[in-house]
């Protein structure tokens, strides 16, 4: 762990015992908590450390890894009763309740997660993994390398790693958890994406999945603004090759930087002008280069606290995560073709990061425009777990109609597929507010019977494929 | 169950694949699903009636239908069905040919404006009817394309639908039967208010 991720609170206490299955105890402590009502009240989170090695998708392998997740509520005897939490760029495993008595800031979906809440931790039993790569306890590029000689931490020689490589690790992790079949897969964002993913490679290990502000892949407009972000950390002086915990130091202006960029795509200019306007700090113009109008402080503000709890290289490495998705791949002979010579001579290293972006710009820019929904009639096909797709209407990142190509694909499959449209004014951010209908609309989907199950005439539905005219 | 529910149930295939169209809160669709075994989808665009169909496990899309159906490819349908949204839609003489390129054939409803209650309304009156099948005002309605059975029939004539079964029901039948339901197969476009028409390309 470095330096700086112990002071964050967010952080886990770094076990590296194997902790099996806590449930019991957990419970207890759930119990006792004095959390806000409707809270799961204190969680302590768990490591599963996994001694085999992991092959990537970059055709790297980690030697052992750990995982660090957090549980809540109960699982049933027959272990039907499992939701999966896929947290996105900046998440960690800490998705609801708090760590202590004085813990101020709960996890950071716990308006969704909780008892009686959407996912209902009185009825459900609720995993969130925090994914490797990350800077929050799961193995990451701020953990120590066991193939360095002198105990350094990965930094930048830390694979890079893509949502199918997570959604492999979280499939581990549900074998050790004895979770032959998730009742739900549930993430937002880039959450979203790991979920979709499951559906994809693991069609029998999950009956529902929920897709919330997501995309079938990036545009090149989203990749061009992950760059913006990547450029900022790559050029601070402080980022030192990636090396810079060696160093005893951060790029802190890089992080901050990129968050800003990033934070400005999550929100809208609707949301900006109703929360700051033009108002002046001061209340007159200084006529200089200080911070001046109000939105300047608050970006500034969140992307310094942010740079003190991130890692820049997790930072850089979520980024290209995010550029690399594709649920197809691996699905088209011929983009698989693609996705192996791409890896041939590749060393993926932070080196290669700016010319990899670079071509990955110009490359998405070409295929701008085409839905390729047939590719992605082609990755669903096998898909054989009820769809809830959800959007928000002020969304520019991940936009209403990006989810749409899902929705279309996979009614163009037959799969069973709902979709809403939620009006929301906090663009992106959306997802992590708590609104009635949007809540509303994943409670109904989680508890929801299965028509088909109750229907004697055909047990095989609902992933039969029923083309009319097939 | 409403009455042209009902109905539709019975030019509905078992175990085929269908498209409700204003789906509602899912009634129709759960009923047929239940008892045919259909698959298919619901579009709908008021999100109280989708939050409440999604909790029903249907398969539940939000869109406008005004929209068109330019997501849904030729042929991807056994059967199209609209139950009282035709009038309520911009252009239900492009909706009406769209449905019959994504399905085979399509059951719609819709209320007939030219029901008694209706003809005394405006005929005496000289006030825009609303009656248990047309329940709004004239300034509220979401109802903006009403028609009579005779000018449905004459679009279908236009534009080479055939009209494979047509049924004429009156919500308010069932207090009378069965004398008002001969009545109303006598004179449908004076008797019925609610329409049902089994369609297809001709």
């Amino acid at each position: 762990m470095s330096v700086r991720s112990d002071t964050n609170n967010t952080s886990t206490n770094h076990s590296s015992t194997d902790n099996d299955f806590e449930a019991s105890s957990n419970e207890q402590r759930q119990k006792s908590a004095k959390g806000p009502k409707g809270s799961v009240g204190l969680i302590t989170p768990k490591t599963m450390h996994f001694s085999e090695p992991l092959t990537l998708e970059c055709n790297r392998t980690l030697p052992s890894f750990d995982l660090v997740y957090e549980t809540y509520g109960t699982l049933n005897a027959d272990k039907s009763n499992a939701i999966l939490i896929c947290h996105a760029l900046s998440g960690s495993h800490h998705a609801a309740g708090y760590y202590n008595e004085d813990d101020k800031k709960a996890g950071w979906w716990d308006n969704m997660i909780g008892p009686n809440k959407a996912i209902n931790t009185n009825q459900f039993y609720v995993v969130c993994v925090n994914n490797i790569g990350s800077c929050f306890g799961s193995t990451g590029p701020t953990t120590v390398n066991p193939e360095s000689d002198d105990g350094q931490v990965y930094g930048p020689d830390f694979p890079l790693i893509t949502i199918k490589d997570w959604v492999k690790t979280q499939a581990m992790l549900s074998d050790r958890l004895g979770i032959d079949i998730w009742h739900a897969i549930v993430g937002g964002s880039m959450g979203g994406m790991q979920a979709m993913q499951w559906s994809v490679d693991y069609p029998d290990r999950l009956k529902r999945c929920v897709v919330i502000a997501c995309t079938p892949k990036l545009s090149a407009q989203n990749i061009a603004f992950n760059e913006v972000a990547r450029q900022s950390i790559l050029s601070d002086p402080d980022f030192m090759d990636g090396r810079y915990l060696q160093a005893g130091t951060y790029p802190k202006r890089g992080l901050i930087l990129a968050r800003m960029v990033g934070h400005i795509t999550y929100l809208t200019d609707d949301a900006m002008k109703a929360k700051f306007g033009r108002d002046l700090k001061s209340g007159k113009f200084m006529y200089g280069y200080d911070v001046e109008f109000q939105v300047e402080s608050y970006l500034r503000y969140q992307g310094e606290r942010f740079s003190k709890n991130f890692d820049a290289n997790t930072y850089l490495l979520m980024t290209k995560a995010l550029d690399y998705f594709d649920p197809t791949r691996g699905y088209q002979a011929q983009i698989e073709q693609q996705a192996l010579s791409d890896n041939e001579d590749k060393q993926q290293s932070i080196d290669q990061v700016i010319a990899d972006a670079e071509q990955e710009v110009k490359e998405a820019a070409v295929v701008e425009g085409s839905i390729e929904l047939n590719d992605l009639k082609t990755a669903f096909a096998h898909a054989q777990c009820q769809y809830l797709i959800v959007s928000f209407t002020t969304d520019w990142r991940f936009a209403p109609e990006r989810s749409q190509e899902i929705v279309d694909a996979l009614m163009a499959t037959g799969k069973p597929v709902s979709y809403t449209n939620i009006d929301a004014p906090h663009g992106h951010d959306s997802f992590l507010f708590d609104i009635p209908r949007y809540m509303g609309a994943i409670k109904g989907f989680l508890t929801a019977p299965f028509i088909s199950d109750h229907n004697t005439t055909d047990k095989q539905q609902p992933n039969q494929l029923t083309g009319a005219r097939s | 169950m409403r009455m042209d529910y009902q109905l539709a149930e019975r030019w509905i295939a078992p175990r085929s694949h269908i498209l409700d169209l204003g789906c509602g809160n899912g009634e129709l669709l759960a009923h047929l699903q239940q008892q045919l075994g259909v698959s298919g989808y619901g579009i709908e665009i008021d999100e109280h009636k989708i939050n409440e169909a999604i909790g029903k496990g249907l398969s539940i899309v939000e869109q406008d239908l005004n929209d068109g159906l330019e997501r849904f490819a030729d042929d991807s349908f056994d059967t199209v069905v609209m139950a009282r949204a035709l009038q309520a839609v911009k252009n239900p003489d492009e909706l009406l040919l769209d449905m019959l390129r994504v399905g085979r054939e399509a059951v719609i409803t819709f209320p007939n404006f030219a029901h008694w209650q209706n003809r005394i309304h405006l005929g005496l009156k000289g006030m825009m009817p609303v009656s248990e099948a047309l329940p709004y005002e004239w300034y509220n309605t979401p109802n903006i394309h009403l028609c009579t059975f005779k000018d449905f029939e004459q679009l279908c004539a236009k534009h080479d639908i055939r009209i494979i079964n047509r049924f004429a029901v009156s919500d308010s039948e069932k207090g009378y039967a069965p004398l008002m339901s001969t009545l109303v197969r006598q004179a449908p476009n004076l008797l019925a208010d609610v329409a049902i028409y089994r369609v297809t390309k001709a």
